[in-house]
C-alpha cells in the first residue's frame, strides 16, 4: 500500500490500471479528460499495458469498448455530461447485450447554457439502462468502488455494465490522500475475466438479431432487473472482503453516518454528502439530531436497506442534485415509492439542490435541517414534498 | 480462380428470411466463400438485422454481433483489438447498408478508418434505405424515385469510394453481385492487408428498385456496362480499373444509360434532359478516376 | 449465466428459421438436364443457397432445394444455356 494524493481522475486511472484493464476508448471531454491522459501517460511510460482506442465520439468510445469487452477482454471507458448522453443508445445496447465492462461518469450538467460544474442530471438519466450505478463521495471510494465494480459486474450472478459516479471538480480535479492499493493485493481480489459468452472466430454465435418469442423477450428484460436485484448480495459480499483485504468497509449499497440514535436524516448521494456530514455534527449541536444516510448505490436501488434504517425517524429529507423535471428528484422518486409499497409513512422532503453547479455547503444543509424540523413539528407532516433550494 | 475452387459451405442458411432475389444474400454468400470460418460479422441496422431471421435460429452462419445503427466500426476495431491481444487470428467484417455507412454510421466509419483500424467495411449499397420502406439516402441516385422522393432525388449520390480513398486507408475498393469472382478476390485480398479495408459492393434491390426478382443480377451487371458503376482498386493513392469494367474506359463500349434506367420502376419518370445530366456526371467521375489512375 | 441460457439474446444458425420458404414461392425453376453444361452458375448466384451441386466427372450435377426455394428466377435469368425455365406454380 503507497499513499499519494491523488485527483479523483488520477484514482480512476490507477483502479484501471490495478484492474489489468485490456482496452481503454474514450473521447475527452471537461472534467473526464484527465481520466484518459493519465491513462495514456501511464501506457506511453510503459507503466500500464492497456491498448488505447482514441476515437472520434463518445458513441464510438462505448462502441469500441463494448466490442472489446464482447471478444473476452476487460474494456473501460470514461465519459461525462454531453458524452454520455451521446452514448446513450450504447449504454443501452452494453447491458441489454449482458456485456460486462466498467465505466466512469464525471456527473456534470447538461446545456445549454455550456456549463462544467457538477450536478447529476447525466448519470441519473441512464438509471433505466440496467447498468449498475455507484457515487462516490471521496476520491478514495472512487478509486476502491472503480476496482470492485470489474468484479461485481463480472459475477455470473449479475454480468451486466456499471458505472462508477463522481462529481465534476469536487472529486474530479481536486486532490486528497488516497491509499493505492499493492497490485498483488487487487490481482488476488479480481478473478480472470468472467463474461457470459464471448465472440470468437469459427463459433458461429449470433448476438441480437429478432426474437420470436416476445415473452422470452419480456423475460431478457426482466432478467436484467432481477440481475441487479441479485447484485445487491454481491455488492455486499464483495464490499466486505474489499474491506477485509485494505480495512475500507462502506456498507455496501448504503453508508450511515450517525444514523442509529437520529431523528432525523439527510439522504444522499454523491461528494457533497461531506458537507451533510459536518451539518449534522452542527445540527446535532443545536438540538436537532440528525443522521446522514448516503446512497452509494442509484441502481440497484437499495430501498430495503434505506428503509431499515429510516423506520422509526420522525423525518426524513431527501437531497436530490438532479430534477426529473415535470416530477421530482430521482433518489426521492424511488424511495418514496419504495416506502408506499411497503405501507411505511413517514414525513419525508425532497429538497432538490446544487443543480448547474449552484455550490450549496454545510451550512447551506444547516438551514435545510432546521426549516425540515421546524416544518414538521409545527405542521406534523410535510407541507411542500418537494422543494427548490435556495428558496427565495 | 474459377467457379470450381469455391468452397461449397454454406452461410447463408437456405429458408432465410431474405426477399426473393435478394442482392444481400448473394453478397453475404461471397463472403462466406471469401473468408469462410475467419470472419466475424459487425452488422448495424439494416435489411440484414432482418435477413437474418428470429432468435434463436439464424439464417447467416457466422459468428455475428448486431449492433446499433451508429455504432458499426467502433465496435469491429474494438473486437479487432481485443483479438489481436488475445492472439486470436482472423477477420472482422462491417456488413453494413448505404445509411449505416455514409449517412448515420459516416463519421464512425470516416473515425475508424483514420485510425487505420484492422477492420474490412463492406458497403453494401441498395441505394437507398430498403428495411424501413425504401427511402432516399445519399447513396440513393439522382432521379430515382423513393418514398421519401416521390419526384425523383434531386441531388447526387456520395462518392463514398474517393471518400474513403482521402482517407489514404491501405485498400479501396468497388464490386458487384454481378462479379462474384472479383468481389471475393478483392476479400480475399482486403483481408491478407493490414488496417482499414472499404469494399463497396454495388447490390440492386428489385423491391426498391422496382423490377423483377430474376433480374437482380442483371441490372448490376447493367450498372456496370452502361458505365454507371465502376469495378476499381485503390491502393495508395492510385486506382486500378478493374477486369470487368476495363471495357468501358472507352466511352463507345458503354450501353447508353437509359438502357439500365428504364429497366427500373424508380426511375420511370425521369425525363430525357435529367438522362441527360446523369450521363454528364457519369462521364466527369469516369474521367476523375481515370485521372486518378493514370 | 452462460451461452446456452435462454434469458442471453443468443442464437444459433438454422436452416429454414423463417420456415419452409418455397412456400413463398408462385413460380418454380425446372432443369433441362439435357441443356445443362454444368457450369455451376446458378448455384454461385442463388441468393439462397438452395441450389446444390455435386461433381461429376469435371461437371456440376445441379440440384434444387424446393422446400426452401424462394422462386425468385435468378438462376434461370442467369444460366447461359437457358437449361432454367420458370414456371408457374398457380
Amino acid at each position: 500500500m503507497v499513499k499519494l494524493t491523488l485527483t479523483g481522475n488520477h484514482c480512476v486511472a490507477y483502479a484501471v490500471k490495478l484492474s489489468r484493464v485490456k482496452v481503454v476508448s474514450a473521447y475527452p471531454i471537461t472534467p473526464q479528460t484527465t481520466i484518459v491522459e493519465k491513462l495514456s501517460e501511464m501506457v506511453d511510460s510503459g507503466d500500464a499495458d492497456i491498448k488505447m482506442i482514441r476515437v472520434e465520439s463518445e458513441h464510438s468510445a462505448l462502441s469500441a469498448v463494448y466490442g472489446a469487452a464482447t471478444a473476452g477482454v476487460r474494456a473501460f471507458t470514461a465519459t461525462s455530461s454531453h458524452g454520455l448522453l451521446y452514448m446513450h443508445e450504447m449504454v443501452w445496447w452494453t447491458a441489454q447485450a449482458r456485456v460486462p465492462l466498467v465505466m466512469a461518469v464525471v456527473t456534470r450538467t447538461i446545456g445549454p447554457p455550456w456549463n462544467i460544474w457538477t450536478d447529476h442530471h447525466d448519470i441519473m438519466g441512464q438509471r433505466d439502462t440496467g447498468w449498475l450505478i455507484v457515487m462516490a463521495e471521496t476520491n478514495q471510494e472512487v478509486l476502491d468502488e472503480t476496482i470492485k465494480l470489474f468484479r461485481i459486474t463480472e459475477d455470473p450472478r449479475v454480468f451486466l455494465p456499471g458505472m462508477v459516479g463522481l462529481d465534476a471538480f469536487i472529486l474530479s480535479h481536486t486532490v486528497e490522500p488516497v491509499e493505492v492499493p499493492e497490485q498483488e493485493v487487487v490481482d488476488s481480489f479480481l478473478p480472470e475475466r468472467r463474461q457470459p459468452y464471448t465472440i470468437r472466430f469459427g463459433d458461429p454465435l449470433i448476438m441480437g438479431n429478432i426474437p420470436s418469442d416476445l415473452l422470452l423477450n419480456a423475460k431478457m428484460r426482466w432478467d436484467v432487473h432481477e440481475a441487479l436485484g441479485r447484485s445487491t448480495q454481491v455488492i455486499d459480499e464483495v464490499d466486505r472482503e474489499w474491506g477485509k483485504l485494505t480495512g475500507r468497509y462502506y456498507g455496501g449499497l448504503v453508508e450511515c453516518y450517525r444514523c442509529e440514535d437520529a431523528d432525523f436524516l439527510f439522504i444522499g448521494a454523491g461528494a457533497w454528502v461531506g458537507d451533510m456530514r459536518l451539518a449534522i455534527d452542527k445540527l446535532r449541536d443545536m438540538g436537532y439530531r440528525f443522521g446522514v444516510l448516503k446512497v452509494r448505490y442509484i441502481r440497484p436501488f437499495p430501498g430495503a436497506r434505506i428503509l431499515e434504517i429510516a423506520r422509526g425517524k420522525k423525518g426524513v429529507v431527501v437531497l436530490d442534485r438532479s430534477i426529473s423535471a415535470g416530477s421530482a428528484g430521482p433518489i426521492f422518486l424511488d424511495l418514496a415509492a419504495y416506502f408506499q409499497g411497503k405501507n411505511v409513512t413517514i414525513p419525508i422532503k425532497n429538497v432538490v439542490a446544487g443543480l448547474a453547479g449552484f455550490d450549496v455547503n454545510y451550512e447551506d444543509f444547516v438551514k435545510i435541517g432546521e426549516r425540515f424540523v421546524n416544518e414538521v413539528s409545527e405542521v406534523g407532516w410535510v407541507e411542500n414534498h418537494l422543494e427548490f433550494y435556495p428558496l427565495r | 480462380m474459377t467457379i470450381r475452387d469455391l468452397p461449397r459451405e454454406k452461410y447463408v442458411l437456405p429458408g432465410n428470411a431474405a426477399c426473393p432475389g435478394c442482392p444481400e444474400t448473394m453478397g453475404l454468400r461471397y463472403v462466406g466463400m471469401a473468408l469462410g470460418r475467419r470472419a466475424i460479422l459487425v452488422i448495424p441496422a439494416g435489411c440484414t438485422s432482418i435477413i437474418q431471421g428470429l432468435h434463436p435460429g439464424s439464417g447467416l452462419s457466422f459468428p455475428i454481433i448486431n449492433v446499433a445503427f451508429a455504432s458499426s466500426d467502433a465496435v469491429a476495431e474494438g473486437v479487432a483489438v481485443a483479438k489481436e491481444l488475445l492472439g486470436e487470428d482472423g477477420v472482422v467484417v462491417v456488413w453494413a447498408g448505404d445509411g449505416a455507412t455514409a449517412d448515420i454510421g459516416f463519421a464512425t466509419l470516416s473515425g475508424a478508418a483514420e485510425r487505420n483500424g484492422n477492420i474490412i467495411h463492406v458497403c453494401v449499397d441498395n441505394e437507398a434505405y430498403m428495411n424501413t420502406g425504401i427511402q432516399r439516402s445519399s447513396l440513393t441516385p439522382k432521379g430515382a424515385w423513393t418514398t421519401t422522393t416521390w419526384r425523383g432525388k434531386t441531388e447526387s449520390k456520395k462518392n463514398m469510394p474517393l471518400i474513403m480513398m482521402s482517407h489514404g486507408i491501405p485498400y479501396v475498393a468497388t464490386a458487384s453481385v454481378a462479379y462474384p469472382l472479383d468481389f471475393i478476390e478483392k476479400l480475399r485480398k482486403a483481408a491478407s492487408m493490414r488496417g482499414f479495408k472499404y469494399i463497396h459492393l454495388h447490390a440492386p434491390c428489385p423491391v426498391g428498385w422496382r423490377f423483377d426478382p430474376s433480374e437482380t443480377v442483371e441490372m448490376a451487371r447493367l450498372a456496370i456496362e452502361t458505365g454507371m458503376w465502376v469495378l476499381l482498386e485503390a491502393e495508395k493513392g492510385k486506382i486500378t480499373i478493374s477486369p470487368p469494367s476495363r471495357p468501358y474506359i472507352d466511352k463507345s463500349r458503354r450501353k447508353p444509360i437509359v438502357e439500365y434506367l428504364k429497366r427500373q420502376g424508380r426511375f420511370r419518370e425521369i425525363s430525357e434532359e435529367l438522362v441527360r445530366e446523369i450521363e454528364k456526371e457519369v462521364d466527369e467521375y469516369w474521367s476523375t478516376i481515370l485521372k486518378l489512375s493514370s | 449465466m452462460e451461452v446456452g441460457n435462454p434469458l442471453l439474446p443468443l442464437s444459433r444458425p438454422k436452416i429454414g428459421v423463417q420456415g419452409a420458404t418455397g412456400s413463398w414461392r408462385f413460380r418454380k425453376p425446372e432443369i433441362d438436364q439435357g441443356k445443362c453444361i454444368g457450369c455451376g452458375i446458378c448455384w454461385l448466384y442463388c441468393p439462397d443457397s438452395v441450389i446444390d451441386v455435386e461433381d461429376v466427372g469435371g461437371r456440376f450435377k445441379v440440384r434444387v432445394d424446393y422446400v426452401y426455394c424462394k422462386g425468385c428466377g435468378v438462376c434461370a435469368s442467369v444460366c447461359p444455356t437457358k437449361a432454367i425455365r420458370m414456371v408457374s406454380e398457380v
